[in-house]
């Protein structure tokens, strides 16, 4: 015999931050990486778009825009918290339990460290 | 054509007798519309009395007769014997057996329970119940199609013993329960959806769902609880946001 749990038997979970960058980050890996593929890997190399499009000046010149920083910050840190989140869960997924803190400092943590990096690596490269 | 037979294993388990459950075979005669639980009738029947399951309406609508048909989560009274070679049936998975056939389903009619499964108004309790209601809440077919699809439930179990999230954790509500509640809260004449909210953000609520998917392949129903569930997951994610610049009721 178990009583009815109420909504005070529950507490809210965390799991909102992970979960809103890793949607932000599936709609980046869904929608943005294929196109940047495409651009940066297939169109100029099989000769459709001209080489001048993928040229150093072209290229440090948007990396040196605060749009193209921020462009650039995005694409690499969402994807790679979709990425950790996508493992994470995968791996409970396949019973392969890690503890929630060590998880944490991993996944997330690693996915922050790899975003922090990038983030002074496009501050360093100047505007 | 009565001439078919197919080897039926069926689940056995009597707490009585019996330590652990165990499979019992049986030649079950078919014909081309013969049913999984046409089959285990015929056993009951024909060939032994104790066999214990449920079932009620063979037209899955009541949801009595959930059983696992080779390892799968089906209605018994929706699958037939002319789709497969030989039949392994067995209670539903991720629930105690109660008896052969018979899983315990408590725990999960007690989520749907839970999570207030009834249309709630703001101003119910001042509402003046010695005179007969008069008022009409009126319902477009825009508004009725939020929700329609998820009311098709037919609480069979199906998509519990399908949720391997569910097989790890009892404690989650489940796609079922949290279908029902998404149901209720994109109904236009809903006011509840505050009170539905705590079990939505909760651990054992949508955020142990991983969006596997399983429940809704399995739904004979089509009534999808995985997108209703991840539909919750923007819903809890958007109050998550709101409770942290407390516009948001604390909970």
């Amino acid at each position: 015999m178990t009583i009815r749990k109420t909504a005070s038997d529950y507490s809210r979970s965390h799991e909102p931050i992970v979960w809103g960058l890793f949607s932000a980050g599936g709609v980046i890996v869904a929608f943005f990486i294929p196109a940047l593929i495409l651009l940066t890997s297939l169109l100029v190399q099989v000769g459709i778009a001209d080489e001048a499009v993928l040229s150093f000046d072209r290229v440090q010149s948007f990396a040196q825009a605060w749009w193209g920083k921020l462009f650039i910050l995005a694409v690499i840190a969402l994807s790679l918290y979709h990425t950790v989140h996508r493992i994470h869960h995968g791996l409970h997924d396949v019973h392969i339990h890690i503890p929630d803190s060590l998880a944490i400092i991993i996944f997330y943590g690693g996915a922050t460290v790899l975003s922090c990096l990038v983030f002074v690596w496009l501050l360093a490269i100047g505007w | 054509m009565t001439d078919m037979t197919m080897k039926v294993r069926v689940q056995r388990y009597r707490p009585e007798v019996d330590e652990q459950p165990w499979m019992q075979e049986f030649d079950v005669p078919y014909t081309e519309d013969t049913s999984v639980l046409e089959a285990i009738q015929f056993i009951k029947d024909e060939l032994e009395p104790s066999l214990s399951f449920r079932w009620s309406c063979r037209m899955a609508i009541c949801g009595s007769c959930g059983y696992m048909v080779n390892g799968e989560p089906k209605l018994g009274c929706k699958t037939f014997l002319r789709d497969y070679k030989d039949l392994e049936i067995a209670s539903l998975e991720n629930f105690p057996i109660e008896r052969d056939l018979v899983a315990d389903l408590n725990g999960f009619i007690e989520k749907l329970e839970t999570i207030k499964p009834y249309i709630i108004r703001e101003n119910e309790k001042d509402l003046d119940t010695s005179e007969p209601i008069t008022e009409a809440f009126t319902q477009t077919p825009a508004q009725l199609s939020k929700y329609k699809q998820f009311s098709q439930c037919i609480n069979c179990g199906l998509c519990y013993a399908a949720c391997p999230q569910f097989g790890r954790n009892p404690e989650f509500l489940g796609p079922a329960a949290l279908a029902l509640a998404f149901r209720y809260n994109s109904d236009n004449r809903d006011q509840g959806s505050k009170e539905r909210i705590p079990f939505l953000n909760a651990e054992e609520g949508v955020w142990s769902c991983t969006f596997v998917g399983y429940c809704s392949e399995v739904c004979p129903k089509s009534v999808d609880p995985a997108a209703a569930i991840n539909q919750g997951k923007a819903l809890s994610a958007a109050d998550y946001g709101l409770n942290l610049i407390s516009l948001a009721k604390k909970d």
